[in-house]
């Protein structure tokens, strides 16, 4: 496949800003309606005209790759195609509320919440779930927030969780928010969890271990009920971190596994967009035992229908109101879309697609068997080299240089949605990429919209808004 | 079970034909997909979750169905949830799946358009801030002031304690969120009193203290309040070593005094009345502060460089603030975040220009005041209650239980929020203002 990113540019840039386009300044006269020293003095901001605010736009997105446009097989991010018929639901007028309004009014939106309360539940083997987190980071603080309250109300002071060293680095970062040490993890030899480190790792100042099953690599941890027994008996409780959970649908669920909480990415498993890096959401799931710490408010039916209420020992808020309603509306109607058959059958193509993809490309994988993803290596060529060459092949790459255990890893994770056609295109691009000259390495892109991007001297002299730029020119 | 076009039944955007699924098993070198998953037989799930699947048709009747079973009431709503008019523009826009189905920017050659556009926005919110940096975005209001607060806190790590002052009307929401940011941190909230709906500045210079690494004022207030005398709330945290740190709204920042005037440190609030509308909650925080705190910012931040061929380019920058590269020290442990609530503000903000956004913000002070007179003029009513300049929204006095009124309001078809026993909150924008006569009439004959 031939691939050029449409570019538009003129003289050294490309398109140009709002700001260069048109930017008007106005005098704010407060004509009476607030004394002049409320308010300010002026104020300037691009003013165009609804058609070249249309151009620059739609420009701007013919300057951007998206999973609409091709394969996307980022890896632990799960870029699968986003239905298109879900962002009409979300849409959908009578589905515009404010939070505020009285439960008897809103039973349309509170049913749908509920029934994507019981859907996640189902599917992850949890008893009681939360659809506030508005991302997965705060799904993973909230659960973490929950352990804290579950141990705390035991008068039980732990201060540490534990978190294999491939994890994703919010799980470090959410765990310290929570005031947690946190104590890293190191891999074994076949890349999954070291029990006798774990054994080790392991005391009654553990609150927590977070695991992501399968793990970074794609590896089922085949011990997992081992090691749940282990945390269990030292009093801690067993987190799931749900990025991966895309491998698993309808074949595992961290609740048989021994987890007692966990974070569902529905814009990961559940295919609502990504939009540029968010919004998301991060709902978390609990065994009955921590149900009671959940955040307010939850949803549940009575005779009288749908009525939020307060968790007995709730930990409070972790969004200012519901969390991202609109991501919950389309993570709903893809579920129901698919049912038991389609999930499973998801989940059974993410694995086809990623073992048919390792086997087609000539980089070797040093760990197996994995599911979803994998971690292939480029050896003694630079992963984010060889990443930015397979641009050129009109392919996104996959996450480079992460997890650390693999040497200049490439970690692909293609998704269901790619055929074999697409899987194909994908394996030549790496092929390609993979045994070009250094030269061709070092120099690429030379496809996309924007050739390499220094990306030391942007952190070296920040330039972070239009303002910044008036100095210069 | 094959489907008419030999696709096998089972999800509807998984595109793999009988014949591509043998070859591909036939590459791995497995009999069946079932031998791909290495899963021990001990945690199977051999059971089902019951769920259907549903034809798309019958699913958005369904749902339609189900949304149908929300009232439809005129909302006079808002406590920092805002509805304004979205133009289509914004909604076909960022509907583009270029926009709305691309994931973060690490690879910034194939992602300028999207790059752009977050810089764009960002440019938007120093000019209404007046400060020099602003991110890409944080999930709501709440979570930026939890954030600004932790920020705070880095800062004064030396410090003797480790509080941060909010005031006393505040939204319950961001008071919960900050709660449980803080608690990780060993920071605590003290709560300084307001008067007359407005900062009681004496008391609260009383209250600051070396202590004390915030002070958290909001202007429009959760009750509309616009704060007269945001400079000296700001000196007197100057002088105690505090970061001032404030809280507003898009609409409302592109009126009332800049923040960077009254001498704001960081700036949070609310954009997503402009990006998103009603949503249920659903938002967009915003996070602005000075350029000396810039590498203690938390989450996504796109700066300008040069590609290979010297041409201006974007690209995220100074990522070693982020979890990714810095886990547990991390400036914040937010990942994904609202992108294309912002994209989408961006828009709407350009749409509107100066001019527009600026009437808007007008429109919201006049409103208010005209709505709130209309109410004062009936029988067992006062408002506002505080007697102050007011954006959007006020709080109503009533003779009758506001429970009361609240319900009997929603039986004539609108919505507002009973405070407590007699007090009502009401906000009026462009999206509810042609329904003010029917609104205030259906006041009086339940007031």
């Amino acid at each position: 496949m031939n691939f050029d990113q449409a570019r538009f540019s003129r003289d050294d840039v490309y398109e140009p800003l709002l700001s260069e386009k048109d930017s008007t300044t106005v005098e704010v006269d407060a004509d009476g309606v607030l004394p002049d020293d409320l308010t300010r003095d002026e104020l300037t901001l691009p003013a165009l005209s609804e058609p070249q605010l249309a151009r620059h736009y739609t420009r701007l997105s013919q300057m951007n790759y998206s999973v609409e446009l091709g394969p996307y097989p980022l890896g632990s991010c799960t870029m699968k195609y986003n239905p298109s018929f879900t962002e009409d639901v979300a849409g959908d007028p009578r589905a515009a509320v404010h939070p505020d309004r009285s439960d008897r009014t809103v039973q349309g939106t509170l049913g749908l919440l509920h029934g994507l309360q019981e859907y996640l539940a189902d599917i992850g083997g949890m008893d009681a779930v939360t659809l506030q987190p508005p991302a997965g980071a705060a799904g993973e603080f909230t659960g973490i927030l929950i352990a804290k309250a579950y141990h705390e109300a035991r008068d039980d002071d732990r201060s540490e969780i534990i978190i294999p060293a491939s994890a994703h680095g919010t799980n470090f970062a959410s765990a310290a928010m929570a005031g947690y040490d946190v104590v890293e993890l190191p891999s074994d030899e076949d890349g999954r969890v070291d029990i006798e480190a774990l054994d080790a790792a392991i005391s009654e100042e553990t609150a927590a271990l977070m695991l992501t099953n399968p793990n970074t690599l794609g590896l089922f941890e085949r011990d997992i009920v081992e090691i749940a027994d282990m945390v269990h008996e030292a009093g801690g409780l067993l987190y799931y971190d749900g990025a991966n959970f895309n491998a698993l649908l309808g074949r595992a669920r961290p609740g048989d596994m021994g987890f007692d909480i966990m974070h569902y990415n529905v814009h990961k498993t559940f295919a609502t967009p990504h939009g540029g890096g968010g919004p998301g959401a991060g709902p978390v799931g609990v065994v009955d035992e921590l149900a009671e710490y959940l955040p307010s408010p939850m949803v549940r039916e009575t005779a009288a229908g749908y009525e939020q209420y307060e968790p007995e020992s709730s930990i409070g808020k972790v969004h200012g109101f519901a969390g991202n309603w609109l991501v919950l509306v389309k993570a709903y109607a893809y579920i129901a879309r698919l049912g038991d058959e389609g999930l499973a059958d998801a989940s059974a193509k993410a694995v086809l697609n990623a073992n048919y993809l390792a086997s087609q490309i000539d980089l070797d994988v040093p760990y197996g068997p994995f599911h979803h993803e994998f971690a292939a290596t480029s050896g003694d060529r630079d992963a984010a080299d060889v990443a930015k060459r397979m641009l050129d092949y009109g392919v996104h790459p996959p996450t480079t240089k992460w997890p650390e255990l693999v040497p200049e890893a490439m970690l692909t994770e293609p998704t269901e949605v790619e055929d074999k056609a697409s899987l194909d295109d994908l394996a030549h691009a790496f092929n390609a990429a993979y045994a070009d000259s250094d030269e061709a390495l070092e120099t690429a892109p030379s496809k996309t919209s924007a050739r390499r991007i220094d990306q030391v001297s942007a952190a070296r002299n920040p330039r972070l808004s239009w303002q910044s730029l008036g100095d210069e020119e | 079970m094959t489907a008419g076009n030999g696709r096998r039944v089972g999800s509807p955007y998984a595109p793999h034909t009988d014949a591509d699924e043998a070859a591909m098993l036939d590459a791995i070198g497995v009999d069946s997909v079932e031998d791909l998953f290495d899963i021990p037989a001990d945690v199977r799930f051999d059971d089902e979750f019951g769920i259907d699947s549903t034809d798309e048709r019958e699913l958005r009747q369904s749902l339609a169905d189900l949304f149908a079973r929300n009232e439809e009431l005129t909302e006079f709503l808002g406590r920092g949830h805002h509805a304004h008019y979205v133009p289509a523009l914004v909604d076909d826009l960022s509907r583009r799946s270029e926009f709305l189905t691309s994931y973060t920017q690490y690879q910034p050659e194939i992602a300028q358009g999207f790059l752009q556009v977050l810089f764009e926005y960002q440019s938007m919110l120093v000019e209404l801030t007046g400060l020099p940096v602003a991110n890409c975005s944080m999930y709501d209001a709440a979570t930026a002031l939890a954030e600004a607060a932790l920020l705070a806190n880095r800062l004064r790590r030396g410090a003797s304690g480790h509080r941060v002052l909010v005031p006393e009307h505040l939204h319950e929401g961001r008071l919960g969120v900050l709660e449980n940011y803080l608690d990780g941190a060993d920071m605590e909230i003290g709560e300084y009193p307001m008067d007359d709906g407005a900062v009681d500045v004496d008391a609260l210079s009383d209250l600051v203290d070396d202590e004390t690494v915030m002070v958290y004022a909001e202007s429009p207030t959760v009750r509309g309040v616009i704060e007269e005398r945001l400079a000296d709330i700001g000196d007197i945290a100057h002088e105690n070593d505090a970061l001032f740190c404030l809280g507003s709204d898009v609409v409302a920042l592109s009126l009332l005094q800049e923040p960077a005037s009254v001498g704001a440190d960081v700036v949070v609030g609310e954009a997503g009345a402009l990006g998103i509308g009603s949503a249920y909650g659903m938002g967009l925080g915003i996070f602005a502060t000075r350029e000396e705190y810039l590498r203690q910012v938390p989450g996504r931040l796109v700066g300008v460089s040069e590609d290979s061929e010297d041409m201006r380019a974007f690209t995220l920058t100074l990522q070693t603030r982020e979890q990714h590269i810095r886990k547990e020290r991390a400036t914040s442990n937010i990942c994904t975040n609202q992108a294309w609530v912002a994209l989408r503000t961006a828009m709407h903000i350009a749409w509107l220009g100066p001019d527009r956004l600026v009437g808007i913000a007008k429109d919201a002070v006049t409103e208010a005041r005209a709505l709130a007179q209309r109410l004062d003029d009936l029988s067992g009513v006062k408002a506002p209650v505080h007697d102050r300049h007011h954006f959007r929204e006020f709080v109503v006095y009533t003779d009758q239980p506001a429970p009361a009124i609240t319900n009997d309001l929603a039986g004539r078809g609108f919505a507002v929020h009973a405070l407590d026993d007699h007090h009502i909150q009401v906000c009026i924008t462009e999206a509810n203002a042609d329904a003010a006569d029917e609104f205030v009439a259906a006041f009086e004959e339940v007031a």
